[in-house]
């Protein structure tokens, strides 16, 4: 598995992230700058981290989304390569069109910083693979504009098109008020794109994958998506 | 040329920051404020002198980057 993350100013996940693809697939990631027009050759998967690119101004994720290498970005997701969106980089998605909708302010206006559990909704995509369909993990948030919120039409097309990979749930798996942190539409942490290869959620999987972090949820992730990338070599 | 950008959150839209400042409002005493929505401006110096070069400017910059037109409007105005 060869990725790519791609680094902003202002983004503070990058090494994170970085460790964590490193640990699932043994090979070192390619940092790339924003300000390159190009990936490097044999990429087979992008990630945006997390962060606060461009101090969040204007908008989370507005500036970083019409960077130069966003361009790359967005020729590569086309073509089919798996594109992953973290927190901010999940704000960078929806901003550069990448994914429908947008992340506004948490409903409670709080940061929230702690851990949450996501119910896995299905298992049988290239982000999900790593897990069974139904099953909880535990994974930090650390944001203030994770509130998922698109038009109805919209939601009803994720819906639909199972779509939503990731849900906002207590511990036990129930999808309900209480354990939607930031209000977001139908409970929403993560969605991918129509054609299923660009996901965008808000925890962060990737600060779960190591014993010394208490908790090794996260790792499914990356396990999964080196796996279907190991299958498709 | 001077001109401005007004960017306002499309009705229907959950404006948290908005709900916020209107019950700080109501809890200062500030009577009669029924609503509150927030937004932004954006000042903007052209140069040139073209009215209708201006606005075409100016839509293009709220288009690209000022306005997230899933959730929000936008409206230009070229003052002078």
């Amino acid at each position: 598995m060869k990725s790519a993350v791609l680094v902003f100013p202002g983004i503070n996940r990058e090494r994170d992230m970085a460790r964590a693809l490193r640990l699932a697939s043994g090979h070192e990631p390619a940092m790339v700058w924003h300000a390159e027009t190009s990936l490097p050759s044999g990429t087979d998967i992008v990630v945006v981290p997390g962060g606060f690119s461009y101090g969040d101004y204007l908008r989370c994720g507005a500036i970083a989304a019409r960077a130069p290498v966003m361009d790359a970005v967005r020729s590569f997701a086309a073509g089919g390569g798996l594109v992953l969106g973290v927190c901010n980089g999940f704000q960078i998605l929806c901003e550069a069109g990448l994914l429908p909708g947008v992340l506004m302010r948490n409903a409670g206006l709080k940061f929230i910083c702690h851990d949450v559990h996501l119910r896995v909704e299905r298992s049988d995509t290239p982000f999900t693979r790593g897990y069974n369909a139904g099953q909880v993990i535990r994974v930090p948030v650390a944001h203030g504009e994770g509130n998922y919120e698109a038009d109805d039409e919209t939601l009803k097309r994720l819906e639909g098109e199972g779509r939503v990979l990731y849900r906002y749930c207590s511990a036990q798996g129930t999808v309900d008020k209480p354990s939607n942190i930031n209000g977001a539409a139908h409970s929403i942490a993560g969605i991918v794109n129509e054609a299923g290869n660009v996901l965008g959620m808000m925890p962060h999987p990737e600060n779960h994958v190591e014993h010394v972090m208490g908790c090794t949820d996260g790792r499914g992730l990356f396990a999964g998506l080196a796996a279907h990338l190991e299958r498709a070599a | 040329m001077k001109a401005r950008v007004t960017v306002t959150l499309k009705s229907g839209i959950l404006d948290p920051q908005g709900k916020a400042i209107e019950g700080a409002l109501k809890s200062l005493g500030v009577d009669g404020v029924a609503s509150v929505r927030q937004g932004k401006v954006f000042d903007i110096e052209l140069s040139g002198s073209d009215q209708a070069k201006a606005e075409a400017t100016l839509k293009a910059a709220a288009d690209k980057l000022l306005a997230n037109t899933v959730i929000e409007n936008y409206r230009v105005e070229v003052l002078s």
